[in-house]
């Protein structure tokens, strides 16, 4: 009698094999896709985490579901199950939550249970947008020269200070001339070299961004979330365009403060609204911190456009010191559902200003569209297409 | 490897003894994670689709978690194939080798499994890695957005094929159905004999026949062969899809008797081999314990029914009522539907504990019942119709339109729909004409959904 049984060697490449992996990364590779397909959605719904790093952004999403035909969840699940219990027992109560379906984990949702945590880069969100908004190329900013020289060392010569002396040039030619001397001296005055200065414009790519946003009553916790999302991507094609971008965050009633990041979005003020205080410490942070000349200054100030009426003269005032000093000023005026006056105090102060040259642009949102326009305009400006911006809209 | 061999030698003369019958068995020991991913692919070489990577990824998270491991995994043919993780214990493994052969003979004597087996021939892991293969080629030669959306479409439909019919059928042709005979087919036979029951009206030869002639439930077929614009290799990804299906139906319809049978016999084996060291029996039939046994020991009750326990215990009994012969026919003769519905009776139901549970979804959760019947169809619920909805295609118009009705009364209710809806957008982009889907909602009103091609 033969057996029929046989054992088989192993294939050697057993080891190698991942079909399992590569199928879940081209999971992930469609997951990436999906989130890239709805990223307007899924920022909207302000699902996401910002990084301590400034560079990604975190979103938890369900795993994809291949979907198939199935029967609809029913009003009572029926099921087999095994153990010492009477009919009649009751192993769970109806429970408050009743929104978790019957017969959870059994049968129901194959993937259920299971989120993906994705970290996305602010880079490639904006490179989505980009795509998504049609944004014009944010590059570095190179071009742009502000009027200030540097000294920077170029090349070597025989003349200079001790402090420059560049010793490496110096031994070199300390060398050859030994190679073609019969008892040469160790060093001559021939053979030093000093590193030589030069005179260069400077290329200023450092920016400071200051966000003000206006905490009042008025303003309602939709408004702030549009505002937020406005901050958050003008920020990151900022930051795409400059080495190096330096934000502050300034808040105001009828004063103003700073604040760190983490708390600025949760800061809630009471009273009224007085823009000119927030205008003025804006303008002292830029004072006593960033040198013109090296740093490229904007300015967002979100509100609902309600401003003290005694307060306009001031406003106008301050805004227009600071406006001086600015790259851009950028006014985000937040609307909620309710109809509001079209010519709000804040946008005619604005208004005013454009008009008499400065770098000055009005935003009106509403919802997440607005704030998809609004972010579009300023890409727009940045990228230093203003024809593109008048026939925009 | 060689210890392991001589065990298995010692095994199998003794079950050649007790009578196993089998086509052979090449055993391999391969790296669990090959296992693995062979489990969760249902074919140690089968096409690629993302969702197989969810699924694997889910495996491996409960792996890692100790909650599941995975022991063996057998494919009948002839040869059989049967994998064997090589980190597993010597004992593991010889109780592994005895189960197969439980499962061997199984296939060898269920007439689903034989049936299977004469429709597809016994080299079916072969002809799904040269499938494989080219559909390999094909994300090749049309790129993955095209071959992908293909294999969305076809694995969506993947239970959605008429195992009443045969594996290979030819097109509707302008006569009646050639491939299922009328009067040969015994269940119509007997339903014609059931009184109250009149043969159906001869089809009106002079008009022609509308395309499907009846509710077409062989999703995959109708696409495969009617699909407007179908290209050729799409055709073969909807086949090798249906193919594989064919081959998985009698493993999914008899898992209880299976997986209870391969039970029994590795048991008896094992205790009938006088296994030297001793040791070495204690070892295997403590894994025996952790597999074949209810989910529920430690807990009060369980919401699920092992099936190797239920498939174990009701051999036991069956094989103390009838002998071993008596046993075997029944392996033949059943599915797990007749299986459960004819043997499991009162007595055995009341000692293992069977209820039926009932879980609203206000959460509450109560057990229902002990009533024999009603223990019965919960266990046997899951498994009607493979595991899906019943879905035909019931026409397709001139322009090419299709239109699939969902059978809600033998379901009891209706779709998911957005799940359907979702389906049907795979769908469509295979089809490229419109596609509606009748069903009802949860309120039992029709709902039709629609999907258009882009």
């Amino acid at each position: 009698m033969t057996s029929r049984v046989r054992f088989v060697a192993q294939s050697p490449w057993y080891d190698l094999f991942s079909r399992g992996a590569r199928d879940w990364l081209r999971h992930n590779q469609k997951v990436r896709q999906a989130v890239r397909d709805q990223i307007k959605d899924l920022l909207s719904e302000g699902d996401f985490i910002t990084q301590p790093d400034h560079r990604s952004v975190r979103v938890s999403i369900r795993m994809l579901e291949h979907a198939r035909f199935q029967l609809a969840d029913p009003q009572k699940h029926t099921g087999a199950g095994q153990g010492k219990a009477q009919p009649g027992d009751v192993l769970r109560k109806a429970d408050a939550n009743a929104s978790q379906g019957a017969g959870e984990g059994e049968g129901g949702n194959e993937e259920g249970g299971f989120k993906l945590v994705l970290d996305l880069k602010v880079d490639d969100i904006v490179d989505w947008l980009t795509d998504e908004l049609k944004l014009p190329d944010l590059r570095p900013k190179s071009g742009t020269v502000l009027e200030d020289d540097e000294i920077v060392r170029e090349g070597s010569g025989r003349r200079g200070i001790r402090a420059r002396l560049d010793r490496r040039r110096t031994l070199k030619e300390a060398i050859k001339r030994r190679a073609i001397q019969t008892d040469p001296a160790a060093f001559v005055d021939d053979d030093l070299r000093f590193h030589q200065l030069r005179l260069r414009p400077r290329i200023a790519n450092s920016a400071v961004v200051v966000f003000v946003v206006d905490v009042s009553v008025s303003m309602t916790e939709a408004e702030r979330k549009l505002a937020k999302m406005f901050f958050f991507f003008a920020l990151s094609g900022l930051r795409r365009q400059y080495h190096h971008v330096d934000v502050r965050f300034v808040a105001h009633t009828t004063e103003a403060w700073e604040f760190p990041e983490h708390e600025f979005f949760q800061v809630t003020g009471t009273g009224g609204t007085a823009a000119s205080s927030a205008f003025r410490l804006a303008q002292d942070i830029l004072e006593a911190h960033y040198e013109p000349s090296r740093y490229n200054a904007y300015l967002f100030y979100a509100s609902d456009g309600e401003n003290a009426v005694d307060d306009r003269q001031g406003a106008l005032a301050a805004l227009r010191k600071l406006a001086e000093r600015l790259n851009y000023f950028g006014y985000i005026e937040t609307r909620s559902g309710t109809v509001r006056f079209s010519q709000t105090d804040m946008r005619s102060t604005i208004s005013e200003l454009a008009g008499s040259g400065l770098n000055a642009h009005t935003q009106t949102v509403a919802n997440m569209d607005d704030v998809w326009r609004a972010i579009r305009r300023f890409f727009v400006h940045q990228a230093g297409r203003a024809e593109a911006e008048s026939t925009d809209d | 490897m060689t210890e392991l061999a001589d065990y298995a030698a010692r095994i199998e003369e003794l079950a050649r003894e007790q009578g196993l019958k089998y086509h052979g068995v090449d055993f391999e020991l391969v790296p669990d994670r090959f296992m693995m991913e062979t489990a969760v692919y249902g074919l140690p070489v089968r096409m690629p689709h993302w969702s197989f990577g969810v699924r694997y990824i889910r495996q491996l998270v409960q792996r890692n978690m100790g909650l599941s491991r995975i022991f063996e995994v057998m494919f009948p043919g002839d040869p059989c194939k049967a994998y064997l993780v090589d980190a597993n214990s010597l004992a593991e493994n010889v109780l592994v080798v005895a189960h197969v052969l439980g499962h061997a003979d199984f296939a060898w004597r269920n007439g689903l499994f034989q049936r299977s087996m004469a429709m597809a021939g016994g080299r079916i892991l072969e002809q799904a890695a040269a499938r494989a293969h080219r559909i390999e080629r094909a994300f090749i030669e049309h790129g993955h957005e095209r071959v992908e959306a293909v294999l969305d479409a076809a694995l969506a439909l993947e239970s959605h094929i008429d195992v009443n019919r045969p594996l290979y059928r030819t097109l509707y042709g302008d006569k009646p159905d050639a491939s299922l005979p009328a009067d040969e087919d015994p269940f119509r036979q007997r339903w014609r004999s059931l009184p109250g029951e009149e043969a159906p009206a001869a089809d009106d030869e002079a008009r022609p026949r509308a395309v499907p002639p009846h509710p077409e439930y062989d999703l995959l077929w109708f696409i495969a062969q009617y699909g407007p614009e179908l290209e050729g290799w799409e055709r073969d990804i909807f086949l090798a899809v249906r193919e594989e299906s064919f081959y998985f139906y009698p493993v999914f319809a008899c898992q209880i008797m299976n997986e209870g049978w391969a039970s029994y016999w590795h048991a008896r084996l094992l205790r009938e081999a006088d296994l030297e060291p001793p040791d070495l029996y204690v070892d295997a039939i403590k894994a025996h314990s952790d597999v074949v046994r209810p989910h529920a020991s430690g807990k009060a009750v369980a919401l699920v029914v092992n099936p190797y326990h239920l498939g174990f215990s009701m051999w036991e009994k069956i094989v103390e009522a009838r002998g071993v012969e008596g046993a075997r026919k029944i392996c033949a003769e059943e599915d797990d539907f007749g299986f459960v519905r004819n043997y499991l009776d009162n007595a055995l139901a009341e000692e293992l504990e069977l209820f039926v549970y009932e879980a609203s979804s206000d959460g509450s959760l109560k057990i229902a019942s002990r009533d024999i019947n009603a223990v019965r169809e919960a266990i046997l619920a899951p498994r009607f119709n493979f595991g899906s909805p019943r879905v035909a295609v019931t026409k397709m118009d001139v322009d090419g339109s299709l239109t699939l009705n969902h059978d809600h009364q033998s379901d009891g209710r209706g779709l998911d729909l957005k799940r359907a809806r979702r389906v049907l957008d795979y769908v469509v982009r295979v089809w490229r004409r419109p596609v509606t889907l009748n069903t009802v909602d949860d309120h039992g009103a029709n709902e039709v959904l629609s999907a258009r091609p882009h």
